[in-house]
C-alpha cells in the first residue's frame, strides 16, 4: 500500500474548500440579472382549486411574473414520474396517479405549490406571493397510512387509495411452516415517519440562453443525469442536449436529493419564460413540507421457530405509506428494498411478505438513507430478538443458531448473498462491547436508581445497486451500471470523470487514492470530476452505497484500458514488444533488461505521437468505461448498544455504542468511519428523538427544527468501531459500500437495548423520555417503575 | 435604503440595504462571502454563525443596520488567503470533523467561541453541551467533538488568539 493508496486514511482534498468557506453550494452561485422564485403553497392538505387570482401580485414592486398550474399545462410541461414500476399480487400495475409541478385542479398536500413568483429580490417575491389569492373548497383528507383505505379517495386512478398490493415468497410453505410450530413471535410494529434534513436545503438556480436555446440548471441533486433524464424525456421540458444539469457542492442528500421535485422543474420553465436566471431555495420549513420523507411503515410482524430457536419461517404485512404523489422511486422503497432483505443474517427456509402501498395527504415519501432495508432490518432484529427473550435464549446465542454459514446463499426472498462472516462480526462486537461485564454494570446503575439494558442488532442490507437487468426484471426503469473516464493529460496528471455525485462522501479524496495507487504517481496529480452533465458522460448519481462498488469499478475497467494503452505508447518508445512491457509503480519497464520510461514520459508520447504512426495507434491517452455490476453487495455486521434509562424521567442514554462492519474492501478508513459516525446518529435520531407528525387535518405539526428533534451533539455518545473484512466476489475491488449501514443498524439495536431494560416490549420509535415513561408506567405502574 | 457600514474579516464595507436585511443576506449577497450558510429558518441549526466583535453570532437573526459600526468576522477572515490554515480549521480537517461542508463555517466560529469561554482544555461533555445550537446531519458529532479538542489545544501552540482576528 502506498501511503495515498487503497486503504490509507488520506485527509481529505475537499476540506480545504470547505473550512475557508470556499465551498460552492448551489445557493452560491448566482447568474447576471438573477431573479428569485417564491411558491404559493397550499395551507391545505387536500382541497379543490376554485381559482387563483393574481391581479394584484402580477403588480407588486419588482414582480416579473406569476405563474400558475393552469399555465404550466397550458405550456405543455410534462408530469413528475416514478421510474420504477411495481405490479399488484393480481399483475395489475401501479396506480401512478398524474403530479404536475404545479397543481391545478386539487391540491393534495400541505405544501403542494399551486403558483409561483417570480421577482426580482427574494423580499419581493415574498411580498408579492402573500398577495396571491387562491380560493380553495377544503375536502376531507387521510394523513394515517392505516386508516388510506377507508378515507377519501385522493386520486381518480387508485381507488381505496391503493398504490399496489404487493407480496414476495410462498404463502403456502410459510402458512404450513408456521403451523407446525413450536413458538410464535408476533409483533406488531411502525416504523416512523422521518423528515431527511440534509442540513443544505434544496436549491435550484435556471437560466435560459436565447441564442442557443440552452438551459441549464444548478441544482441540490445525488444525481444529474437521471435529474437531466427525467426533465427531458418525461416532463418534456427541453431536449436532452438542450439541458445541462450541475450539481456543485452539495450539502448532504441522504436519498431525499436523488428524486427529481417539482422546484427545479418551475425554475426551468420560469427561466424561459421570463428570459432572466431563476433562483430559488428552499427555507427550512419549506423543506419540512416539501422534501420526500422517509420510512412510515405499518407492520405486522411474525416469527416462527422449532423447539431449540431455530427460525422455521418468517411473514410480515405492511402498509407503506407513500405520501401523496409517487416520487421517482417511490414504489421500489417498501418492495424490493424491503422485502428482500426480510432473511437478515439468517438462514430462514420460507418468508412470506405483503406490502400494500397507500396514497395519503402527505408530502411524498421515497428513499431515506437505508431506504428499505432500516425498515426490513427492524423487523427481523426486533422479532429475532423478542423471540429469543420469550424463549429464554441469549441475544448472541439465537442468532448463532440461525446465522447463515456457507455461501453463495440463496435466501427464500430473491437475493443471493455472496460473502460475509457474521459470526466474526458478532464474536467481535461482543468482545468490544464486554457483554460479560455487563450484568455487573447493570447492577451498579440499579444502585444508582437507573435501569440499563443492552441491544444486538445484527444487520445485513443489499447496496452496490445495481445489476441492470436484475433491477429491469423487477420493474426499474433505469440501468444501475456506472461510467468512467479517465484523461491522462500530455503532463501525466489525470481526470476522472465520474457519474456517481459525492455529497460529504468525500469522492474526491478516495477516487484520486485508487487512482494514485493503480498509476503509481502523486496523489495530487489526480483531480475527480462529478456533477456536471456537460462534463461527465453519463451517469446515475451516488445512493444506495454504489460509488465504491459500481462507480469505483468503473474507473477500474477504465485504468485497465488506459494501462494497456500506454504499454502499447512504451513498447514503440522502447522499442520492443508490447507483450514484455511491464507497468509498476508508475515505470513502464521492459522485461528483463534495464531499459524503462516514467509515467509522464510516456503519457507525453501518446500524445505528441512523434514514436508511431497513428495508423499503428491513436494519439492520445483518454479511456472511458460502463460497468454494471453482477450482482448486490451485502455489507453486514453487528452493532451493540448500551443504554441507561432514568425511571423517573423516561430519558434514555446511550452509554456505549459498538459497531462491527464488515464493508469489504476499505478506500479509506477514516473516510469508512465518519459514514459509520453518520449513520448511526440517524438511526438513533430516529429510535429517539424523530418523528414527522401530521395531525388528523393533514397539518404538519413537526416543521420546524423547534418541532422536530433533530440529534444534536449532547444526545450521542463516542462510537467505538471495528472492521471485519469478507470482500466482496461481485467487484474488482472487492468493495461492498457503508454509507447506509449505521442507519440500518441502529434502530433496532437501541430498541432491542430499552426494551431490556425496562421489560416490556410495547414501546415505538420515537422513544421520547415521555414514551419510555409511559411504557414504563403501563407496564409495571408508576411506583415500579420509580 | 438606509446605509450600513461595518468592518468585516479586517476591511470597512458599507452598503444600502432594505431596513428588514438580514446580516447573513448582507455577507452573502452584498459582498459575496458566501461561506456563512443558511440552514434554517428559526435559530437552530448554526450554519450562519460569524463572530460580531469577537463573540458568536447567529447572522440569521441579526438585522444588517443592528451591526452599524461592529467588528464582523466570517469564515473568510480566519485564515490570510493562501495562508496556513487556523488550527481550528486544520484540526476539522485532520479530524474529519466535516462530510458535507454544509455546517462547517458554522461550526468553526461556534468552537473558536467555545474556546473563548471555556479554554483550551475542552473535555466531552463540554464540548457536546456548548454544541447545542449546532446541527450536524453528516458526522454523527463524533469527530467534531474531536477536532474541537484538538483545535482548541492546538490553538496554545501556535499563539491563536482565544478570539479569532477582528
Amino acid at each position: 500500500m502506498n501511503a495515498t493508496g487503497i486503504g490509507a486514511a488520506v485527509r481529505r482534498k475537499e476540506d480545504f474548500r470547505f473550512v475557508t468557506g470556499n465551498g460552492q453550494y448551489t445557493d452560491d452561485v448566482t447568474r447576471p440579472g438573477v431573479t428569485r422564485a417564491v411558491f404559493v403553497r397550499s395551507p391545505h392538505a387536500r382541497a379543490k382549486v376554485r381559482g387563483i387570482d393574481i391581479s394584484v401580485a402580477r403588480t407588486m414592486p419588482g414582480v416579473a411574473a406569476v405563474l400558475t398550474g393552469a399555465e404550466l399545462t397550458g405550456d405543455k410541461i410534462g408530469n413528475l414520474i416514478c421510474g420504477w414500476m411495481i405490479h399488484s399480487k393480481d399483475g395489475s400495475p401501479m396506480k401512478m396517479a398524474p403530479h404536475p409541478a404545479l397543481a391545478s385542479g386539487t391540491v393534495n398536500y400541505v405544501g403542494d405549490a399551486v403558483a409561483v413568483v417570480i421577482a426580482d429580490t427574494l423580499a419581493q417575491g415574498r411580498d408579492a406571493a402573500e398577495k396571491v389569492k387562491v380560493d380553495y373548497e377544503v375536502l376531507p383528507a387521510v394523513t394515517d397510512p392505516a386508516e388510506a383505505k377507508s378515507g377519501p379517495q385522493i386520486h381518480e386512478v387508485a381507488p381505496k387509495n391503493i398504490i399496489y398490493e404487493w407480496s414476495l415468497g410462498d404463502q403456502k410453505a410459510v402458512d404450513a411452516a408456521f403451523a407446525s410450530a413450536k413458538h410464535v413471535t408476533r409483533l406488531d410494529i411502525i416504523n416512523n415517519r422521518l423528515a431527511p434534513n440534509a442540513i443544505e436545503p434544496r436549491a435550484a438556480l435556471a437560466e435560459y440562453d436565447a441564442g442557443t436555446d440552452q438551459l441549464t440548471l444548478w441544482n441540490t441533486t445525488q444525481n444529474p443525469h437521471v435529474s437531466r433524464l427525467v426533465i427531458a424525456a418525461f416532463v418534456g421540458m427541453a431536449p436532452e442536449h438542450k439541458l445541462r444539469v450541475i450539481a456543485p457542492d452539495v450539502g448532504g442528500g441522504f436519498g431525499s436529493k436523488i428524486f427529481i421535485y417539482p422546484e427545479e422543474v418551475v425554475c426551468l420553465w420560469a427561466a424561459r419564460k421570463v428570459h432572466r436566471p431563476v433562483k430559488w431555495v428552499a427555507e427550512r420549513s419549506e423543506s419540512f413540507l416539501t422534501d420526500a420523507h422517509g420510512r412510515d411503515h405499518v407492520t405486522h410482524a411474525e416469527l416462527a421457530l422449532d423447539g431449540n430457536g431455530k427460525i422455521v419461517a418468517l411473514r410480515a404485512k405492511t402498509i407503506a405509506n407513500l405520501g401523496a404523489y409517487m416520487s421517482t422511486f417511490s414504489s421500489s422503497v417498501p418492495t424490493y428494498l424491503y422485502g428482500t432483505l426480510l432473511s437478515g443474517q439468517y438462514d430462514i427456509p420460507h418468508i412470506y411478505c405483503e406490502v400494500d402501498a397507500v396514497y395519503t395527504n402527505t408530502v411524498p415519501v421515497d428513499a431515506y438513507r437505508g431506504a428499505g432495508r432500516p425498515e426490513a432490518t427492524f423487523v427481523v432484529e426486533r422479532l429475532v430478538e423478542v423471540a429469543a427473550r420469550q424463549m429464554g435464549i441469549e441475544s448472541p446465542e439465537i442468532r448463532k443458531r440461525n446465522f447463515i454459514k456457507a455461501f453463495p446463499h440463496q435466501t427464500p426472498v430473491i437475493m443471493a448473498y455472496d460473502a460475509g462472516d457474521y459470526h466474526a462480526s458478532l464474536r467481535q462486537a461482543v468482545e468490544f462491547a464486554d457483554v460479560k461485564g455487563f450484568n455487573k454494570r447493570k447492577r451498579e446503575s440499579a444502585r444508582n436508581g437507573k435501569l440499563r439494558g443492552l441491544g444486538f442488532s445484527t444487520y445485513i442490507e443489499a447496496c452496490g445497486i445495481a445489476p441492470s437487468q436484475a433491477v429491469g426484471s423487477l420493474g426499474c426503469g433505469v440501468g444501475l451500471w456506472e461510467s468512467a473516464e479517465v484523461r491522462v493529460n500530455p503532463t501525466g496528471s489525470v481526470e476522472v470523470l465520474t457519474g456517481t455525485h459525492a455529497h460529504g462522501q468525500g469522492h474526491e479524496t478516495t477516487f484520486a487514492q485508487l487512482v494514485s495507487e493503480r498509476l503509481g504517481i502523486p496523489f495530487e496529480n489526480v483531480s475527480i470530476v462529478h456533477g456536471d452533465t456537460d462534463k461527465v458522460q453519463f451517469g446515475m448519481g451516488t445512493y444506495g452505497s454504489r460509488s465504491g462498488a459500481v462507480g469505483m469499478s468503473a474507473v477500474v475497467k477504465a485504468l485497465d484500458k488506459i494501462e494497456a494503452k500506454a504499454k502499447k505508447v512504451a513498447a514503440y518508445m522502447l522499442e520492443a514488444a508490447e507483450g514484455d512491457i511491464e507497468f509498476k509503480d508508475g515505470k513502464f519497464t521492459v522485461a528483463g533488461t534495464d531499459k524503462s520510461a516514467p509515467w509522464g514520459d510516456v503519457a507525453l508520447n501518446a500524445y505528441i505521437a512523434h514514436k508511431f504512426a497513428g495508423a499503428d495507434l491513436e494519439p492520445g491517452l483518454k479511456e472511458t468505461s460502463f460497468y454494471d455490476p453482477t450482482n448486490f453487495t451485502f455489507p453486514a455486521g453487528c452493532h451493540i448498544c448500551e443504554v441507561e434509562v432514568d425511571t423517573e424521567t423516561g430519558k434514555t442514554e446511550i452509554v456505549n455504542w459498538t459497531a462491527v462492519d464488515d464493508f469489504g474492501t476499505v478506500v479509506n478508513p477514516m473516510i469508512v468511519e465518519g459514514q459509520v459516525h453518520g449513520g448511526i446518529a440517524q438511526g438513533v435520531g430516529q429510535a429517539l428523538l424523530e418523528g414527522v407528525v401530521y395531525n388528523k387535518d393533514g397539518q404538519l405539526v413537526t416543521g420546524s427544527f423547534m418541532d422536530y428533534t433533530m440529534p444534536r451533539a449532547h444526545d450521542l455518545p463516542l462510537f467505538h468501531l471495528g472492521l471485519t473484512e469478507t470482500k466482496s466476489p461481485s467487484n474488482p475491488l472487492g468493495i461492498k459500500g457503508c454509507g447506509e449501514a449505521g442507519a440500518i443498524a441502529a434502530p433496532a439495536a437501541v430498541i432491542n437495548a430499552i426494551t431490556d431494560a425496562i421489560g416490556t416490549e410495547e414501546l415505538s420509535m420515537p422513544a421520547t423520555a415521555q414514551a419510555v415513561w409511559s411504557a414504563l408506567k403501563r407496564a409495571h405502574g408508576v411506583r415500579q417503575a420509580a | 435604503m438606509p446605509a450600513v457600514s461595518m468592518t468585516v474579516n479586517g476591511k470597512s464595507v458599507a452598503g444600502d440595504v432594505e431596513a428588514r436585511t438580514l446580516l447573513v443576506q448582507f455577507l452573502r449577497e452584498n459582498l459575496r462571502l458566501t461561506g456563512t450558510h443558511v440552514g434554517c429558518d428559526t435559530s437552530q441549526c448554526g450554519c450562519c454563525v460569524v463572530h460580531v466583535d469577537g463573540i458568536a453570532a447567529k447572522s440569521c437573526t441579526l438585522l444588517a443596520l443592528q451591526c452599524e459600526g461592529a467588528k464582523i468576522t466570517t469564515i473568510e477572515g480566519l485564515a490570510e488567503p493562501n495562508g496556513p490554515l487556523h488550527p481550528m480549521q486544520e484540526a476539522f480537517r485532520e479530524h474529519h470533523g466535516l462530510q458535507c461542508g454544509f455546517c462547517t463555517p458554522g461550526m468553526i466560529m461556534s468552537a473558536l467561541d467555545i474556546v473563548r469561554r471555556h479554554g483550551h482544555e475542552l473535555d466531552e461533555r463540554t464540548i457536546r453541551e456548548q454544541l447545542d445550537g449546532n446541527l450536524c446531519r453528516c458526522t454523527g458529532y463524533h469527530n467534531i467533538v474531536k477536532a474541537i479538542g484538538a483545535g482548541a489545544r492546538a490553538m496554545v501552540k501556535s499563539g491563536a488568539p482565544r478570539q479569532a482576528a477582528e
